[in-house]
């Protein structure tokens, strides 16, 4: 019987690498195509022909890599963003915004999530201390905007967009606070909220529109749950392009000083 | 280092590199005009390798050519191609720009508006060397891959280690079920409105709860078009830097004021001697 000869891992691997399928994944210049070499034109190439230079330029001034410039914290936040996003997904599996007499279904999916759903509790205090960071992340990054001089033009336009980003990540923040439905979410809301009902003019319609009713409710649950898991990340992303749209369009990292 | 993947002139590229060393150039700037200057010189001296690089004269003038082919009596003065006809080619023209024999328009091309400005540039003839050239100081750059890269995955990595490790020991809390007949004491909001909460113990709540947020919104982002000084120096900027740490502090301050030294009722307490209120 003739022996088949299986090829060898390495020769496997580089069959993978030679077929058409690979190569039209990973354009020239990636670094898992085959004949990547470190040289500066498949170094540039690597960003350009990569979804990433939608993000990047293929240089950059070297002090923006100081870490002592930007702390990292536009990417931190991003990239907390990101998986606040990955969790929230997971949550949502288990999660539904009920509230009505007789049984807070918010409440005991949440208690679930915390002893029955594998890795349930993990997922949940990520997602919970993780936005708590993000909001921290956002205000340090702020700070370093401001103290770096980097909202003078041509970026005072960026300086406005994070602003709105500051604003929505209070918001998403906020939102998210409400739906465990436990004494701390509903107790924190009514105070947080009770401040709407001082608002000129428009006191009642305010709150109102805010609570979908007089009082903290089940009609606020479903409310701020759309509002936290589709209306404000669409709108944080939507604004999170511009800002980043900007920052290459303002000529990158600002600086040195 | 030049590159060997675009040939060019050794002579001109260490005569060039000299003198703007000499200059007193950054040497990464010097060595990019070195080497724009070598692939100049290394085409100007063999016109032929790069037929095929930067299409012939003919070639290149051809789509010009052929759109004004039926007015075959030549132009009286040569003149750029007119614009109706240059429309949307892009011709990466040879080094010694061609003296073009461009018929004048005949058909019926639309008469321009009085003051518009004559000549629209539609075309943009690019020379070969042109996608080589430095144009703008290139000033100190490194590669986004890896340096820029790797630092981010790892400043991603360890936020990341961070989170799960301490997500992993501490929990989150969840109390009872929510109870709108049950007001706990204290009732606090989430702690980046404690800053405002506490502002309600100072001022009516429209002040505190309306007024101020959204002046601080709006105030934040009015901060460049207000603040029109152009310098990034922290020595230059000693008043903004000054009013921006004041308020951040005072939002700070007040902030752990309404984290850790409020109580029941809202009152003061000595987070040490009476203990924390405080839920994340
Ligand atoms: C969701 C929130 C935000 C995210 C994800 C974000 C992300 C980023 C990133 C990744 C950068 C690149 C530089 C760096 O990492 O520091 C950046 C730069 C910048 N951000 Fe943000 N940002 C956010 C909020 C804000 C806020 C609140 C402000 C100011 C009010 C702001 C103003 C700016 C400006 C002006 C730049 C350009 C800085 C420079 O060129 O040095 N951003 N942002």
């Amino acid at each position: 019987m003739a022996k088949i000869k299986l090829p060898s891992p390495g020769e496997l691997g580089d069959r993978v690498r030679d077929s058409e399928v690979w190569k039209s994944i990973f354009r020239p210049g990636s670094i898992f195509r085959k004949g990547y070499k470190d040289t500066s034109r498949d170094r540039a190439l690597a960003t350009m022909n990569n979804v990433l230079y939608h993000l990047h330029p293929t240089k950059v001034k070297r002090h923006g890599l100081k870490l002592t410039y930007t702390f990292c914290l536009g990417g931190i936040s991003f990239f907390l963003f990101i998986v606040l996003t990955v969790t929230g997904i997971f949550l949502m599996f288990f999660y539904r915004p009920m509230a009505d007499v007789g049984g807070a279904q918010a409440f005991t999916d949440m208690q679930n999530i915390r002893t029955s759903v594998f890795f349930g509790d993990l997922v949940r205090n990520i997602h919970r201390w993780g936005a708590h960071l993000m909001v921290l992340s956002v205000t340090l990054h702020m700070g370093r905007v401001f103290y770096t001089g980097a909202y003078k033009p041509p970026r005072e336009f960026n300086w406005v967009v994070g602003v709105i980003l500051l604003f929505l990540t209070l918001g998403l923040s906020f939102t998210g606070y409400l739906l465990p439905w436990d004494q701390l979410a509903i107790w924190a809301v009514t105070v947080g909220t009770n401040l709407a009902a001082y608002s000129p003019f428009i006191a009642k319609q305010a709150n109102f529109l805010l609570l979908g009713g007089a009082v903290v409710s089940p009609d606020t649950l479903l409310r701020w749950y759309v509002l936290h898991v589709l209306a404000l990340p669409f709108v944080l992303v939507l604004f999170l392009a511009v800002h980043f749209w900007r920052i290459r369009k303002d000529g990158g990292i600002s600086g040195p000083l | 280092m030049p590159r060997d993947d675009v040939p060019l002139d050794q002579a001109t590229f260490d005569r060039v590199l000299a003198e703007e060393l000499a200059k007193g150039t950054d040497r990464r700037v010097a060595e990019g005009r070195a080497r724009s200057a070598a692939v100049r010189a290394h085409r100007a001296a063999n016109p032929d390798a790069h037929a095929e690089a930067a299409p012939a004269p003919a070639a290149g003038t051809a789509p010009a050519a052929a759109a004004a082919a039926p007015a075959a009596a030549p132009a009286a003065k040569p003149a750029p191609a007119p614009p109706a006809v240059a429309a949307g080619v892009a011709v990466a023209a040879p080094l010694t720009v061609p003296q073009r024999e461009a018929p004048l328009p005949t058909g019926n091309l639309p008469t321009p508006k009085k003051g518009a400005p004559d000549k629209h540039r539609l075309l943009a003839i690019v020379p070969p060397e042109g996608i080589m050239r430095v144009e703008r100081e290139q000033g100190d750059r490194v590669h986004t891959w890896p340096h820029l890269l790797i630092e981010e995955f790892i400043a991603a990595l360890i936020v990341f280690a961070g989170l799960v490790v301490f997500s992993t020991f501490i929990n989150a809390p969840l109390r009872e079920v929510a109870n709108p007949n049950l007001t706990p004491n204290p009732s606090k909001a989430p702690w980046y409105f404690l800053g405002l909460q506490e502002l309600l113990r100072y001022f009516h709540p429209m002040i505190a709860g309306i007024t101020i947020p959204t002046f601080i919104l709006v105030g934040l982002a009015a901060v460049p078009y207000v603040d029109r000084n152009p310098s990034v120096k922290p020595g230059d900027r000693k008043v903004a830097i000054t009013l921006f740490t004041i308020l951040f502090m005072f939002g700070s301050v007040l902030t752990i004021i309404g984290s850790f030294f409020r109580g029941p009722g809202y009152n003061w307490v000595w987070p040490w001697a009476q203990g924390v209120f405080f839920e994340l």
